[in-house]
């Protein structure tokens, strides 16, 4: 019974962490730029959906709303600030990035004050749970979860078998030479900051549930962990970050159920730096060789 | 290269349009309005400098904006009304993000800018490291909420900090109420504690809560600890501490976490009776259902429930002023602020020939506050041997999906 | 990352050198004791407040993490983001070596040191494994051990203080003692650049296979470079409990780590006196722009986009400043010398 209990507490954190783990892991498999603005993205979702609802919108127009927000946002974010940066040095990107996840969140803390405000989760996501062979699962935790896998299942077709996604494909492998095949690099840029951030919006809804509370700073720890989860899976594999994602949210309950509660973090990274010593690429990453 | 002057140059210009614009539009950054002199009864030239020293700005900005808002609202009360003895008092504030470094350069601002005494800081650690330097000066400082015992009392050199005083309880305080408060009224035989690793405010409540425990034969079944103030999932802890079935619960941490835990404790199944410290001031407003927390107490400075007059005096004009409910952490400032500027009125009163900021004006300031004994907002406070105030706390209780004033509890 | 920086190699140049070597050290000698004689000159005698004292010494603490990083970040090309994670190192293992030791101004040393050979070790240990990774890789890896080395500190009170803070250290970083250690960070990291081991270091960064093959052991030099940046950060952890008093392990965060990398990179990766700047500019920045109030970190954050677009290799680039370098160009102008003469005096320090 406790085995079970925590083994969903530790699936429902591991698919948030997968969601946003996507996200991180497409972005960076296209230009190499670890996006530390995806987990205050996140965070702006979280406040457009709470924006919505206390207004009185329907939830099905609430959701998608956030989403979309969400997927603009970044749009934004990568046409102001990435895109004149495609040719200088990682560093100065990754910088950047900083740079804006910084800017959001004080932006945020200007209009909403550094106060986290209450979720009105049950609008979303209603209470209570059913019983799976005499296991009670909440609906938050079992809406979690499916739409995390379906997620990942669309965004996998996504990846293999649409037009879009072979651009995608192509442009991570090489971008001179998808430029030169007749590939528009920069729309397909646009288009994967897009699809990143709709997960990054569904992610910020899922957690709101879960965790019903929006504040300025909510998406900085939980980006850091879904780009730990991103690594760990192998960055750039889409069922790499779902694995990775679930890895580190088991983990994180299983510390934590053995009595280590203090030590959770240290051991997440601990796993982290093993699993990159013997694997350098993760999970499912694979391994590129260096051109001389 | 000139192009980089050129941008440059109007990134100056916006950056003083932003700084003019913002000393207009933001509340918590723009000083005390002065009065003009011919509303108010009997002002000379003469000003008296108060500094604030807290974080406006930041991840914990929340609460050093609702400490200067009580604080300002105070020293305005005292303006309008003549001052200090004709005085003006003159707000001087100072942004230290919340980092214990910041925290020293903001001190010593303060000090080049000619301040007789200080409120502030706001969070534990830049006040312990800001009080560091003060004790040298002997400068009067008084903190709002700060809660260690650290900030008036080095244990491992054995000094107290003569010249810091504080208007909230120390957090081995809380604990020991708490655990008392379990034995006695709930009588509670087994606990659990679940603590933020990260906070030091959490660590010493249930340090001091599993002493009193165990001195009161409280057995603490469980220790749970979460990493810091940021963590949000607390199901794997709730269901470890479940799984114990402990009659009493104690979560010393902020409201926000308080919210959080609640829902999830729900379903980990957990049907302990949860007991919080003054963090879970406002909690009510952030629970989605209320109901999920019946059963459980806090300790409190003050209730917005009570219906003295200086209470209900406070509220409606923190309300006027800011159009906000005023928290424990702005009850705490008004009454931080209102008891160093009675000690400094004492001395103006008492000895006028000394001269503001010198050495002897602080010793006389620092002496009349630390024989301060009168009724404030959030209380009678007086004063013992290590500058903490002796006041009773207000228990509040959660029952039928409603908070309510339970009564005073304790010493 | 691939211009290559003219200040690799003085050697090339010797001969048109103007200043010769005793004379350019006498020079630098001078300026130090002038800049260290008007420092204390203007602390003693009231000139600057107290505000402008504290973040001057800050200001010092700041100037070393910040060229330290710079070994790894600008010269060795690597992306580290666990720095706050070996300050935090020296600032604990200093601090406690203090409180153990009798006070005076040989223990003082004594523990300075120690904090520095402490955060080396942690350094190699880190360093090992870390190095076999490339780029974010190797990001995320130190990300990681920061995060550890402060939740050790969090979870050890006993020895540590943990969260409630470590209290009680010696204040010994005053003016004196952080000029001298900055001179002789700025010096440290100065001459082993320009020695055969700077040069190998510059060497991977600019193509480590290239570098490989003629020969260079890389994991050595890579491992060194990143211990001697971990020790001398080390060392600017220790100055800083000196200059604190008290050690919080919320001020050695991630947050932190990138703080110092912003100061390198705003700066200009492999430029010394770039490092130098940001550092002193970003440490002063909060108290000077008091009156933005909450605008100010959010004007911060547009200023770091906008630079980092129009300069992406940071202010100053790669350029070096140099006392010597500057008096030969006015010579060679009076003289009036080529242009291009200059030039390279300017490159050499």
């Amino acid at each position: 019974m406790l085995f079970f209990s925590q083994l969903i507490n530790g699936l429902q954190l591991g698919s948030i962490y997968a969601l946003v783990a996507l996200g991180y892991s497409m972005v960076y498999g296209i230009i190499l730029l670890l996006n530390f603005a995806h987990g205050d993205i996140i965070m702006v979702g979280g406040y457009i959906a709470l924006l919505a609802i206390t207004a009185g919108l329907p939830t099905y127009i609430a959701v998608p709303l956030s989403i979309i927000g969400c997927i603009l946002l970044a749009c934004i974010i990568d046409k102001v600030a990435y895109s004149p940066l495609r040719k200088a040095p990682r560093i100065s990107l990754l910088i950047t990035a900083i740079g804006v996840s910084l800017l959001l969140q004080n932006l945020a803390q200007l209009i909403f004050s550094a106060k986290s405000q209450p979720f009105p989760s049950s609008v979303v996501i209603p209470k209570g749970s059913v019983n799976i062979g005499g296991f009670a699962i909440s609906y938050t935790a079992l809406v979690t979860l499916v739409v995390a896998v379906v997620s990942m299942l669309l965004l996998t077709w996504l990846v293999q078998k649409s037009k879009m996604g072979k651009a995608m494909r192509a442009v991570s492998e090489d971008m001179g030479a998808a430029q030169l095949m007749g590939i528009s690099v920069n729309s397909t840029i646009s288009f994967t900051f897009a699809v990143g951030s709709a997960l990054a919006g569904i992610g910020a809804i899922l957690y709101c549930c879960r965790y019903p509370q929006v504040s300025p700073t909510m998406g900085s720890l939980l980006g850091l962990k879904a780009f730990v989860a991103a690594v760990l899976g192998g960055i750039g594999s889409i069922p790499g970050a779902m694995l990775g994602g679930f890895a580190i949210g088991l983990c994180e309950v299983l510390v934590t159920s053995l009595g280590g509660s203090a030590w959770t973090d240290a051991v997440v990274f601990a796993i982290l730096i093993v699993v990159l010593l013997i694997k350098p690429t993760g999970f499912m990453g694979k391994a590129m060789s260096e051109k001389v | 290269m000139k192009k980089f002057l050129s941008i440059a140059l109007v990134l100056v210009l916006i950056v003083g349009c932003f700084a003019a614009c913002g000393n207009s539009k933001n509340p918590a950054a723009s000083g005390t309005d002065v009065p003009e002199t011919d509303e108010t009864p009997a002002v000379s030239g003469e000003t008296i400098k108060i500094g604030l020293l807290g974080n406006t700005t930041g991840d914990n900005s929340q609460y050093g904006i609702a400490v200067f808002n009580g604080a300002k609202l105070y020293i305005d009360e005292v303006n309008a009304a003549g001052g200090i003895n004709g005085k003006l008092i003159e707000v001087v504030e100072y942004d230290e993000e919340g980092d214990s470094q910041k925290a020293i350069t903001g001190y010593n601002s303060l000090v080049d800018s000619g301040v007789a005494g200080i409120i502030g800081s706001v969070l534990t650690a830049p006040t312990v490291a800001a009080v560091s330097v003060a004790y040298e000066d002997n400068m009067p400082m008084i903190s709002a909420s700060a809660t260690a015992s650290a900030v008036t009392y080095n244990e491992e050199s054995d000094t107290v900090y003569s010249n810091m005083f504080r208007s909230c309880f120390i957090d081995p305080y809380q604990g020991e109420i708490m655990a008392t408060f379990a034995k006695e009224e709930l009588g509670a035989a087994t606990a659990a504690v679940l603590v933020n690793s990260g906070s030091d405010y959490s660590v010493g409540v249930a340090a001091a809560f599993v002493e009193t425990c165990n001195e009161l034969g409280i057995e603490v079944v469980a220790s749970e600890n979460y990493a810091g103030s940021d963590t949000v999932d607390f199901a794997s802890q709730l269901t470890n501490i479940a799984a114990k079935n402990p009659d009493v619960l104690l979560i010393p941490d902020y409201y926000n976490i308080i919210a959080l835990v609640a829902e999830q404790a729900a379903d980990a199944g957990l049907k302990t009776a949860l007991l919080g410290v003054d963090g879970w001031d406002t909690v009510a407003d952030y629970v989605t259902d209320l109901s999920l927390l019946d059963g459980a107490y806090y300790c409190a400075g003050y209730s917005t429930e009570d219906t003295s007059d200086a209470v209900q005096g406070f509220i409606s004009n923190y309300e006027a002023k800011y159009g906000d409910t005023p928290n424990m952490f702005s009850a705490q400032a008004y009454d931080a602020a209102a008891i160093i500027v009675a000690a400094m009125t004492k001395v103006d009163t008492e000895a006028p020939e000394l001269e503001v900021g010198s050495d002897e004006y602080r010793q006389a300031v620092v002496d009349a506050m630390k024989a301060t004994d009168a009724d404030f907002v959030t209380g009678h406070v007086t004063y013992d041997e290590y500058n903490n105030p002796q006041k009773t706390a207000a228990i509040i209780g959660f029952a039928d999906g409603a908070s309510s004033f339970w009564g005073n509890f304790g010493a | 990352m691939t211009k290559t920086p003219s200040s690799a190699s003085p050697s090339l140049y010797e001969d048109k050198r103007i200043i010769s070597m005793p004379v350019r050290y006498l020079i630098n000698i001078v300026a130090i004791a002038v800049f260290m004689l008007i420092g204390n000159l203007i602390i003693s005698e009231g000139i600057i407040n107290r505000t402008y004292t504290t973040i001057l010494l800050q200001v010092g603490v700041y100037i070393i993490l910040a060229v330290s990083l710079n070994i790894s970040t600008g010269y060795l090309g690597q992306l580290p983001l666990g720095h706050a994670g070996f300050m935090a190192v020296g600032a604990y293992v200093g601090a406690l070596a203090w409180k153990a030791m009798p006070h005076g101004l040989g223990y003082m040393i004594i523990g300075l040191i120690v904090a520095g050979i402490a955060a080396g070790i942690v350094g190699i240990i880190i360093g090992i494994p870390a190095l076999r990774l490339r780029g974010d890789y190797l990001a995320i890896l130190t990300l990681g051990f920061g995060e550890i080395i402060r939740i050790i500190i969090i979870n050890l009170p006993d020895i540590t203080g943990g969260t409630p803070g470590l209290l009680n250290i010696p204040k010994y970083s005053n003016f004196n003692v952080i000029f001298i250690f900055v001179i002789l960070t700025c010096y440290i990291i100065h001459t082993m650049m320009k020695s055969r081991h700077g040069r190998a270091i510059l060497s991977i960064r600019e193509n480590e296979i290239a570098a490989e093959a003629c020969g260079i052991n890389t994991t050595y030099y890579k491992v060194m470079a990143f211990s001697v940046s971990a020790a001398l950060a080390g060392v600017a952890g220790c100055l800083y409990g000196g200059l604190q008093g008290s050690l919080f392990p919320s001020a050695f965060g991630f947050m932190d780590s990138i703080n110092i990398l912003v100061m390198v990179v705003l700066g200009g990766m492999g430029s010394m006196i770039g490092s130098v700047l940001a550092a002193s500019v970003l440490t002063a920045l909060p108290a000077m722009l008091q009156f933005l109030a909450s605008y100010r970190m959010v004007i911060y954050s547009v200023l770091l986009i906008l630079v980092m677009i129009f300069k992406p290799s940071g202010l100053m680039g790669t350029y070096d400043f140099s006392l010597t370098g500057l008096i030969e160009k006015a010579i060679i102008k009076i003289r009036g010398g080529s242009k291009n003469n200059a030039k390279e005096g300017q490159a050499n320090e």
